[in-house]
């Protein structure tokens, strides 16, 4: 027998990586029970593309478009948030849930909870105004909401807080347009925006 | 210092790590060993100073598992023999001699030759594993490859 094939009956050997998955899955769950998930996070479907959610032990945390790079999303809620960010759906349930009614339109408010760590100061008050008080179907200008934060002035600001909103969709940053109705921007790219406002005026038969 | 998502650790380096733990303690023992590697390392992952060589310090705490595992195990009374067989066999079905032979080498020798083949890791990682020189975990590998050999056939 020579060394080569003892060193590669060593390399060939042991158990495929089915195994490796169950074990993944168990060590995922005990670490859920054990409190060692600081970050849990799924890629859920939805007629406008995969979307990545994230939550913390407060709630929900993150929700990103394809867009914007899952891995990079992930590399942020790592540095940020805490660098125990582990794939555990099965604490997005609800939210996930709760999107699924959403697009089916059979859901106009979400009850998640959420966790604003993200975001700070007059961007996260406009971010909590908008949650708060602009409901579904409607729009609002960016002037209107810095007048309804008590900063008419703020608008470019409010611009700021739309871009940097770290909820979209739960937080609904797509209901906020430009003065005359020009759509504006916005992080999911404009076609996403359009049809989130058309699913929520009844116009929308895509979904 | 920013760390990478806890995951992407897995993705790269659980198939790796878990067939490390199989191959030196049986598929039962070994997915415990690695679950309890897993959960070692997710408790002391964000007190981390350095995001480099993950994989290494990923291996270093499977192999510490695997030892703590052997030491449990050789504590219990079992029949003499029983327990190579036991361990060995069923990390491969096809090699279950081999294997078993890999299971009784002593912990340096198991670790390092595990480390070399199955984890694909350079000497100077199994050096850091096993807490050795680079020097010594090569000599660790090649007297582990020397002992296999002898005692296993082809």
């Amino acid at each position: 027998m020579t060394a080569d094939s003892l060193e590669s009956r060593l390399r060939r050997a042991g158990p495929d990586s089915s195994d490796a998955a169950d074990a993944v899955s168990a060590a995922i769950a005990r670490a859920e029970q054990e409190g060692l998930v600081d970050v849990a996070y799924a890629i859920t479907d939805s007629p406008i593309g995969p979307l990545l959610v994230a939550a913390t032990d407060a709630g929900l945390v993150r929700l990103a478009f394809q867009g914007e790079g899952h891995d990079d999303v992930l590399e942020g809620l790592a540095a940020r948030v805490a660098p125990r960010v582990l794939a555990s759906p099965a604490r997005l349930d609800p939210v996930r849930r709760e999107l699924d009614e959403y697009f089916e339109g059979r859901r106009h408010q979400f009850g998640v909870p959420l966790d604003w760590r993200l975001s700070s100061g007059f961007r996260k008050a406009v971010l909590e105004l908008l949650h708060a008080d602009v409901p579904y179907g409607r729009t609002v200008s960016y002037l209107d909401l810095a007048t309804m934060a008590g900063n008419p002035k703020a608008s470019r600001a409010v611009g700021t807080a739309m871009a940097t909103n770290p909820i979209p969709i739960v937080v609904p940053c797509h209901r906020v347009l430009r003065t005359g109705g020009n759509l504006g921007g916005y992080g999911g790219g404009l076609a996403a925006k359009v049809a989130l406002l058309e699913l929520e005026s009844g116009e929308a038969t895509l979904f | 210092m920013d760390l990478p998502p806890f995951q992407r650790l897995l993705d790269a380096h659980a198939t790796d790590l878990h067939r490390f733990c199989v191959a030196q303690v049986g598929p039962d023992a070994g997915s415990d060993c690695f679950q309890e590697a897993v959960m070692a390392a997710l408790r002391a992952y964000p007190s981390l100073t350095a995001a480099t060589n993950l994989r290494g310090w990923l291996f270093t705490i499977a192999h510490r598992k695997v030892i703590d595992h052997h030491r449990a195990v050789a504590r219990r009374p079992l029949p003499v023999g029983a327990l190579p067989e036991r361990a060995g066999q069923p990390a491969a079905r096809d090699d279950a001699a081999l294997w078993a032979s890999v299971a009784s080498l002593p912990d340096k020798q198991r670790g390092a030759v595990t480390l070399r083949y199955l984890a694909d890791l350079p000497y100077s990682e199994i050096a850091t594993a096993l807490d050795c020189t680079a020097a010594a975990a090569r000599q660790n590998v090649r007297a582990g490859l020397a002992r296999l050999r002898s005692e296993v056939t082809p």
